[in-house]
């Protein structure tokens, strides 16, 4: 399907998408020089993505937004007995300064009973970063676990597993998440659990639709020739040419996590009290937005912050496994991904 | 075709079942319905106890209970429906009528936008791919994608309501704003006309102009209190939308759409002209207006018919938007006209609480006035979301299909850009947008969970947060029932549309 060689200038080439590029397991013979063309230099499909996702520049800010975010969470109130460098706490209920807007003391203000509002709110995103994480973890395997399994052995397996798949899709994903997020009462590890198990649909179909036209292909067929297992052929020679499927899919997975987890929190179904997540602190500051609008104001920028790197990173790394519609010169055909994950509509 | 959509939807009630099994467990599971008795002080709250036990069959093991249910469900087939009852034994059936009423009304309008409005932006920005417009598009697009819609929601609560209703008791635009608005405008209108710079900056220039004179003319009259349009105006709108629907589908070339198109808004504005003052139209009933509308259509679709000669089908489908948008504008100026007395009733008109005001009493008109102001916030923030994934989706599909060597083809052969874009490339994309929009729907029902809760609507969304913080599955199964049935509804829409658009399918 595409012998093209990758080569340095790859905005030209049209290679390298999940669909096209050489096995992966053929990968070091594909980059070799092409013919005639001695001076370029050469590069292993991961290489040519990892340097197109460099260029991308509204992924990187994205990446450095985020990783600025990730740091001041997890370094400012510390993690558990670590302490971090930040010297206000999250129970503590400090004198209040005037009315408790934001000083030099409480930058992020204080609540209504005084509590320094930047320790919570940082608690609130590390609390919703993890379970946005975990459930892009937890999703993401099962999805892809799902979608190989029914694309490869096909037949009975298949049908079953993609009628479990619809039952749970057909369901809005809010509800099914709000029972069992009502479920968890408040516990994050069985919340982040529950949140991936709703999440993982899309992937799997996805990961599904991949998988049956790579088990097509002849080096599937020559791995099963020399008596590879299914469980080898798999894990070595489809999941490495969906990567990008999984990846793109994974990272928008989390943006939906985590606008799904502050919404369910925000409705009383998430993070219970005495823990807080960024939802809950919004859901609990509502009325105040008149008299107290900075209560109001930052868990919510940094919900929006989150989500909307997350969606960038997640478009970065789209044009960089799939570069077939970013660059105005390629022509190249085939059904592409969907642009955006499924269901997040109305969260 | 029919075995064909008889299967899928066999299959999707199936589905349904399965997953109603698994939602019925589920909630039932969720937590403990006794919680709030258990933690009472009351000194009759063992007797209490019982008695819950015994009205939500508590006793009974999940499945007999979810039996109860489903034969509750079944009985709808026999005509005699039983949703069950909540916790405090208020009939399920009965508020799941009045819930969904308001809800679907929310998530319609919304869907509505959305698409027309998704799929313009979506179809403009594939067109100008990389232009300013296109990164302004793409970036709101994320923008809005990434928004909490609760959090958005208490925004547009202080700034669309709370702000606006102070704003519309003096109802003046301040001149600094009317020239940024200009401005904004000029630098849409710049973006999307593409070209050379000098078109562009015409374009823009003129834009800003206009817009500029228009608002200071507006602020003059005192229009945002008491707006007037008129039948000069409607004739004026309605030609317009005439011309654009004739630009847009047939090419201004092509006279004898243009002049079916114009007929139409003639006749419209003509009826309506006409009926103004007759009951019809000053004290109408829904299916008066229902009528009215019909009506309309049959007659544009008649005056398309009578001009059309060669390309008939494609007349037809001018004069026919052609008179859905004139009625549209006919509607939209008599409730211009009853702003002012509106005003006049409800001083503030758009209150942040409910899907109608408690005790309106108005005629007709203001009525729908009132359910429209109430309804207008959150069917944006609904349809924001909405038009995001749509614009984006429909960017894609476009792209993908703008790329296909059919559509080089046509260019070579020197078809007008608008016959490519429009007949080649189009109508193609529109088979995988009708998916993703048909999917959309209920899951915006689902979304509007959250919509309802912040603006206090009594809808589905209320009905499935109470059921489930009570552990009542009767409530929360109502609302699935609901979803589940517009998501099966929306897909055999979507395989109807695909037949239509795709001749293949339709063996």
């Amino acid at each position: 399907m595409n012998d093209h060689a990758l080569r340095a200038d790859d905005d030209a080439a049209p290679a390298a998408s999940p669909g096209t590029a050489p096995p992966a397991a053929a990968r070091p013979a594909a980059a070799g020089a092409p013919p005639g063309d001695p001076g370029a230099r050469h590069y292993t499909a991961g290489g040519l993505v990892l340097r197109r996702f460099l260029r991308h520049r509204g992924a990187m800010v994205a990446t450095a937004v985020l990783v600025v975010v990730v740091l001041a969470a997890f370094t400012s109130i510390g993690v558990g007995p670590v302490p971090g460098w930040w010297d206000k706490d999250v129970a503590t209920a400090y004198d209040k300064l005037g009315d408790g807007a934001p000083t030099w003391e409480h930058p992020f203000g204080q609540d209504t009973i005084g509590k320094d509002y930047l320790a919570l709110v940082m608690r609130g995103t590390q609390v919703s970063l993890f379970i946005a994480f975990g459930v892009g973890v937890i999703s993401t395997v099962v999805g892809t676990v799902v979608g190989a399994v029914a694309g490869y052995f096909r037949g009975f397996l298949d049908a079953i597993l993609m009628r479990v798949t619809d039952v749970v899709i057909i369901v809005p994903l809010l509800a099914i998440a709000a029972v069992l997020g009502r479920t968890s009462d408040g516990n994050l590890g069985l919340l982040v659990l529950a949140l991936g198990a709703v999440l993982w649909t899309s992937l799997a179909r996805l990961v599904r639709a991949e998988v049956l036209s790579l088990r097509e292909r002849d080096f599937v067929l020559a791995a099963r020739a020399v008596g590879t297992g299914p469980a080898r052929i798999i894990l070595r020679h489809l999941l490495p040419n969906a990567v990008g499927v999984v990846i793109v899919q994974a990272t928008l997975t989390i943006a939906v996590a985590i606008l799904l987890e502050t919404s369910l929190s925000f409705l009383g179904f998430g993070v219970q009290r005495p823990d807080v997540s960024l939802g809950s602190l919004i859901s609990e500051y509502e009325g105040a937005f008149s008299t107290r609008p900075w209560l109001f104001w930052w868990p919510g920028l940094l919900i929006l912050a989150v989500a909307l790197c997350v969606n960038f990173i997640g478009d970065g790394l789209r044009d960089a496994f799939d570069p077939r519609q970013t660059s105005g010169g390629t022509r190249a055909r085939g059904p592409r991904t969907a642009a955006l994950p499924s269901g997040k509509a109305g969260l | 075709m029919l075995s064909f959509l008889l299967r899928r939807t066999l299959i999707s009630v199936v589905v349904l079942a399965l997953s109603s099994v698994l939602m019925f467990w589920l909630t039932v599971n969720s937590g403990d319905p006794l919680a709030d008795l258990r933690g009472s002080s009351a000194r009759n709250a063992r007797q209490l106890m019982a008695a819950r036990v015994e009205a939500m069959n508590l006793d009974l093991p999940w499945y007999e209970r979810y039996g109860l249910w489903l034969e509750g469900v079944a009985g709808c087939f026999a005509g005699a429906c039983d949703l069950g009852t909540t916790r405090t034994g208020q009939d399920v059936l009965f508020l799941t009528g009045q819930a969904a009423s308001s809800t679907l009304r929310l998530v319609t309008v919304a869907t509505v936008i959305a698409i027309v409005l998704g799929i313009g932006l979506g179809v403009l920005t594939a067109i100008r791919q990389y232009s300013g417009f296109d990164y302004a598009v793409t970036f709101a697009a994320f923008l809005f994608f990434s928004l909490p819609v609760f959090w958005a929601a208490v925004l547009l609560k202080e700034f669309g309501a709370i702000r606006y209703n102070d704003w519309i008791a003096t109802g003046r635009v301040e001149p600094p704003v009317i020239l940024l608005v200009a401005a904004v405008l000029a630098v849409v209108v710049a973006g999307v006309a593409g070209g050379p710079p000098r078109r562009g900056l015409v374009a823009g220039a003129a834009t800003f102009a206009f817009a500029v004179a228009v608002l200071f003319l507006l602020n003059a009259l005192d229009w945002y209190r008491d707006p007037r349009a008129g039948f000069v105006s409607v004739l004026l709108v309605a030609g317009g939308a005439g011309v654009l629907v004739t630009a847009i589908v047939a090419g201004l070339r092509d006279r004898r759409a243009l002049y079916a198109a114009l007929t139409t808004a003639v006749a419209g504005t003509v009826a309506y002209a006409v009926l103004a003052f007759t009951p019809l139209l000053a004290e109408p009933s829904w299916a008066g207006l229902t009528g009215l509308f019909v009506l309309a259509v049959v007659v544009s679709l008649g005056i398309g018919f009578a001009w059309g000669a060669r390309d008939r089908r494609r007349i037809l489908l001018v004069s026919g938007v052609t008179g859905v948008l004139t009625s549209l504008v006919v509607v939209a100026d008599i409730l211009v006209a009853y702003w002012s007395s509106f005003l006049g009733l409800k001083p503030r008109p758009i209150s942040t609480i409910g899907s109608r005001t408690p005790n309106f009493t108005g005629d007709f008109w203001q009525q729908l006035l009132d359910l429209g102001t109430q309804l207008v916030l959150p069917t944006t923030l609904l349809a924001l979301v909405s038009v995001a994934a749509h614009s984006r989706f429909a960017r894609s599909a476009m792209l993908e299909v703008l790329d296909q060597d059919y559509v080089r083809t046509a260019r070579a052969k020197g078809l007008p850009e608008r016959e490519v874009v429009v007949r080649h490339a189009f109508r193609n994309a529109l088979l995988p947008i009708t998916t993703v929009v048909a999917l959309d729907f209920a899951a915006l029902i689902g979304g509007a969970v959250i919509t309802e809760t912040v603006f206090g609507w009594k809808g589905m969304g209320q009905l499935f947060r109470d059921g489930l913080m009570a552990v009542d599955p009767a409530p929360v199964m109502a609302f699935f029932l609901v979803t589940g049935a517009a998501a099966i509804v929306m897909n055999l829409l979507a395989d109807l549309a695909y037949a239509c658009l795709d001749p293949r399918i339709r063996r």
